[in-house]
């Protein structure tokens, strides 16, 4: 009986998960007739179950709920809002008794005949009951095809036997490489490692679950929230198959739910208000979900009425937070940043829903332990953007594993900025009053020494040691000095005990390939218990876009002769491809040189129309994302990181500035200015240009024009009035007044050397002449 | 049904752990100190795939060091909040059965003992000190926070 009981708890449990969110859709469209058979399906279920365990209150509750569903179906009667409340409220009465009988526990108190009096035609709406019974962590999708249920525990047994058995295989290995052994030994071995590896993927994907989970219970909230606050929202979900770790999919369901809270409670306004400011009357929430890199983002965008920046600044000055000084040189950025700060809070009433000022700053704390971030954007009156960034899983983390004194340690590489050496060139370590300063390359930077924070005895002479910049996250730059760096490696990393945790200088265990354990240090426990004093700026720190300013000084670049024989280096992000050419490919148009790749024509940097010459050019093609430029060169010389400080040009042009690379000066390609002048030219004006094309001529009507609309021109007929930019003409023909004409000529070779005309097949020179038209106008 | 014993010499002391409470007795050969923390922490070990935090019983109860340089010790697997704990101890002797509920000791122990204590217990081997696992983890709180 038990099992059976057992049985019947985890289907209603299930049902209920997937439920939550059918109702709040049923309710929007009371015709949906899907949504209405799941909802009456759940019901009867439970009915039926419930004659045979001998649960009276449960068996009339459902009974009563599929009674007036059952009229639905029918058409006997039309869904209203007050019909769901109290179907609602019905399904809450339900889940409460499924998880007491689920803990064994006696029913809950309570009288359901109002609750079932409530389902009668023209019953004034029973109060909703806010107690959400979904929400337990299952292992189960709603649409998934086929599955069975597991508890977690046994996964997590098998993740960790799986664990063991890889470390077992890297003991077998080391072991293999010490003796002697034969080939096919060796090959069995080989293929018990990837059969190991491949089952390590498979379970690490066990642990990954939809972030759906976490979006189910969403709507449902919304709707018991909004209808509480008398306001009306929307909720728009989106990306709910996004895959997450189990345990962080636990850890951002409260800062997420907070900010929901938060965005209905204070950012949707009430009806009246968003008509009177000229909006819908309906609120939207958009929440979406994508994966970017090693990173889950988690945006929240309300329409409501936005966070008033300036307010914050008030408010921060009046709680003390800041001077009026340091108020004032906030950026916007920096101003909505201040919602994560302890005790501010611009909502004029404190409510039920969304306390006081508590909340937001928690909400950043929890999401930074587990190493994401939370931005936010706001516009007065438009709506506010909240997004959260957290990684991917929990327990893999690249880390760089140093050591002091023989012992290892781990430091999460996402802190680090960059690693030098102590006597490295444009590094010095100076003592001040026993205090550690380190001069990186110009940057004065706080100098902690990991021996002497652990208290561990270093044999290695300080100016022997390595210096690894760090940046926590929240916290400022420091140098951290260790004797040796070893290794980047993907670590497996568990919490450690609360004994080792009360230090506050670790963030975690992890083993290492022989089995032994490693400390995972935490980059700004170090900085607290080093004493590091942040600096004033440590607000805009915070901003995400600090750290990448500072990681692009280190990138790496790839160093070249230019044509002209100058040493050039180039940031190698911006370099797609290296492509070869023949010197014919390139014509100047429109003022520039613009070498013709395959199908594709781009403007060409780096290179005057003499220089090209008559053999091949080598040349780069860049990107920025949307639009390609090619940059002609000599030879590659090398790979290289920019190491020193860069002296940059007084004036903006193709070279930004000059540096040492590899010991030797090298210009740096300013490759904004590049696709800022180049582009400039080719960009389309929101004019679309004029192109007039002989209406009786078929040839050109149905073959030329497709591709002169696709290069961006309206065509007109030589009817039309008004004054075109291009004209196109066959050889021969009359030519009407316009800047720039085309002239298309019947046979492939020209008649003569005035000849500029066109052959009409000849698609390359046609493209080039519709771009380098396009760009006398863009002048 | 009495509740089983497993005994344990600590400090010279035969005292008795709650046999449910510990997972396994092993025998540790690595140990990764941890800087910095409490220092009844004596380090960390594995076992298999999993992170021990090694307690030195002596440390906890402010009875001295014991000597981890000559490499294996024996010690008492725990679990207490998710994490594995093990516990240092001179001997493991053996598990024997509960003869009564622990009573009050009514002597004055010493300060360390006193802290862990639960209780006494009879047993066939006489009166036995019931030394609370989660006390001995928590070590001394004075010397926790120096």
């Amino acid at each position: 009986m038990d099992d059976l009981i057992a049985d019947f708890v985890a289907e209603c449990r299930e049902m209920l998960e997937a439920l939550g969110g059918e109702i709040v859709v049923w309710e929007a469209h009371p015709d949906d007739r899907a949504r209405l058979d799941s909802i009456f399906r759940f019901v009867h279920t439970v009915k039926g179950n419930c004659g045979f365990f001998d649960f009276p209150r449960l068996e009339a509750l459902s009974h009563a709920a599929e009674d007036a569903l059952a009229d639905v179906r029918a058409g006997r009667r039309q869904p209203d809002g007050a019909l769901v409340s109290a179907v609602l409220a019905i399904i809450d009465r339900i889940g409460e008794m499924v998880a007491a009988i689920e803990a064994g526990e006696e029913m809950p108190a309570g009288d359901d005949s109002t609750l079932i009096a409530a389902l009668e035609p023209g019953a004034e709406g029973a109060a909703p009951a806010v107690v959400t019974a979904a929400g337990e962590a299952a292992v189960k999708s709603s649409v998934a095809p086929r599955t069975i249920r597991l508890s977690v525990e046994l996964l997590d047994r098998v993740m960790s036997t799986v664990s063991d058995m890889v470390l077992a295989r890297n003991e077998l290995a080391r072991r293999l490489r010490e003796s002697e052994t034969d080939v096919p030994v060796d090959g069995a071995f080989e293929r018990l490692s990837s059969i190991i590896a491949e089952m390590r993927d498979a379970i690490t994907r066990t642990r990954m679950q939809r972030i759906e989970n976490l979006f189910v219970g969403l709507p449902r909230m919304v709707r018991d929230l909004s209808a509480e606050l008398g306001k009306q929202v929307l909720v728009d979900i989106e990306g709910g198959d996004v895959e997450l770790d189990r345990e962080m999919i636990e850890m951002i369901r409260d800062p997420l739910t907070h900010i929901i809270r938060n965005a209905v409670d204070h950012g949707i306004e009430k009806p009246a208000e968003r008509l009177k400011a000229g909006k819908r009357e309906i609120g939207v929430l958009h929440v979406s979900a994508r994966q970017s890199g090693n990173q889950i983002l988690i945006d929240i965008h309300d329409d409501g009425r936005g966070i008033d920046g300036k307010k914050l600044v008030e408010k921060a000055i009046s709680n003390g937070v800041m001077s009026k000084d340091e108020a004032a040189n906030l950026s916007p950025r920096d101003q909505l940043a201040l919602i994560f700060e302890a005790g501010l809070s611009t909502a004029k009433e404190v409510t039920a829903i969304s306390g006081r000022g508590v909340g937001m700053d928690v909400v950043r704390s929890n999401v930074e332990r587990i190493g994401g971030i939370v931005e936010v954007d706001s516009r007065i009156g438009g709506g506010t953007r909240m997004t959260l960034r957290v990684p991917l899983t929990l327990t893999i983390i690249p880390a760089l594993t140093v050591s002091i004194a023989g012992q290892h340690f781990a430091i999460p590489r996402s802190a680090i900025e960059e690693i030098v050496r102590v006597n490295g060139e444009g590094v010095t370590l100076e003592r001040l009053g026993g205090a550690g300063v380190a001069t990186i390359r110009g940057r004065r930077v706080p100098e902690v020494s990991l021996a002497s924070i652990l208290g561990l005895d270093s044999q290695v002479e300080e100016q022997d040691r390595r210096l690894i910049v760090l940046r926590p996250a929240g916290g400022d730059v420091y140098a951290l000095s260790v004797d040796r760096i070893h290794d980047h490696e993907e670590l497996v990393v568990k919490p450690a005990a609360p004994a080792v945790m009360a230090t506050g200088l670790y963030a975690g265990t992890t083993l290492a390939d022989d089995g032994s354990p490693i400390l995972l240090m935490d980059p700004a426990g170090i900085a607290d218990v080093g004493g590091v004093k942040l600096e004033v700026h440590e607000r805009t720190a915070r901003i995400a876009e600090g750290p990448a300013q500072a990681v692009s000084r280190t990138a790496p670049v790839l160093l070249f002769r230019g044509l002209d024989g100058g040493r050039r280096a180039l940031r190698l992000a911006h370099v797609d491809r290296i492509e070869e050419v023949a010197a014919s490919c390139i014509k100047p148009a429109a003022g520039h040189l613009r070498v013709q790749l395959g199908e594709a024509i781009l403007p060409l940097a780096g290179a005057t129309a003499d220089q090209v010459g008559e053999a091949k050019v080598r040349l780069f093609r860049l990107n920025d994302g949307s639009a390609e430029i090619g940059y002609a060169f000599a030879e590659v010389i090398d790979f290289a990181t920019i190491e020193h400080d860069i002296i940059h040009s007084e004036r903006p042009g193709e070279v930004g500035g000059v540096s040492l690379i590899n010991g030797e000066p090298a210009e740096l390609i300013d490759a904004h200015w590049l696709f800022a002048n180049h582009l400039g030219t080719a960009a389309r004006t929101s004019e679309p240009l004029v192109c007039r094309i002989p209406t009786d001529d078929p040839w050109m009507q149905n073959m030329l024009r497709p591709i002169v609309e696709a290069a961006g021109y309206r065509v007109v007929g030589d009817d039309a009035q008004e004054q075109a930019d291009l004209v196109i003409a066959s050889q021969g023909d009359a030519v009407a007044d316009a800047p720039h004409a085309i002239i298309l000529r019947n046979v492939p070779e020209p008649t003569g050397k005035k000849d500029e005309s066109i052959y009409r097949y000849d698609r390359a020179g046609l493209l080039m002449a519709l771009k380098s038209a396009a760009g006398g106008k863009g002048k | 049904m009495n509740e089983l014993l497993l005994v344990v010499t600590v400090a010279g002391e035969r005292v008795a752990l709650p046999a449910a409470a510990v997972e396994s007795v092993v025998e540790l050969d690595t140990l990764i100190p941890v800087p910095r923390a409490a220092p009844h922490v004596a380090g960390l070990s594995a076992m298999r795939s999993r992170v021990l935090t090694v307690i030195d019983c002596m440390r906890s109860l402010e009875l001295g060091d014991t000597d981890c340089s000559d490499g294996i010790r024996e010690a008492a697997v725990v679990e207490l909040d998710g994490h594995h704990y093990a516990l240092i101890v001179d001997l493991v002797e053996d598990v024997i059965e509960a003869n009564s509920e622990p009573q009050p000791v009514r002597a004055a122990m010493g300060q360390g003992w006193e802290r862990v204590s639960l209780g006494m217990v009879e047993t066939e081997e006489g009166p036995l000190l019931l030394v609370d696992v989660a006390a001995l983890i928590a070590g001394s709180e004075a010397r926790a926070a120096a």
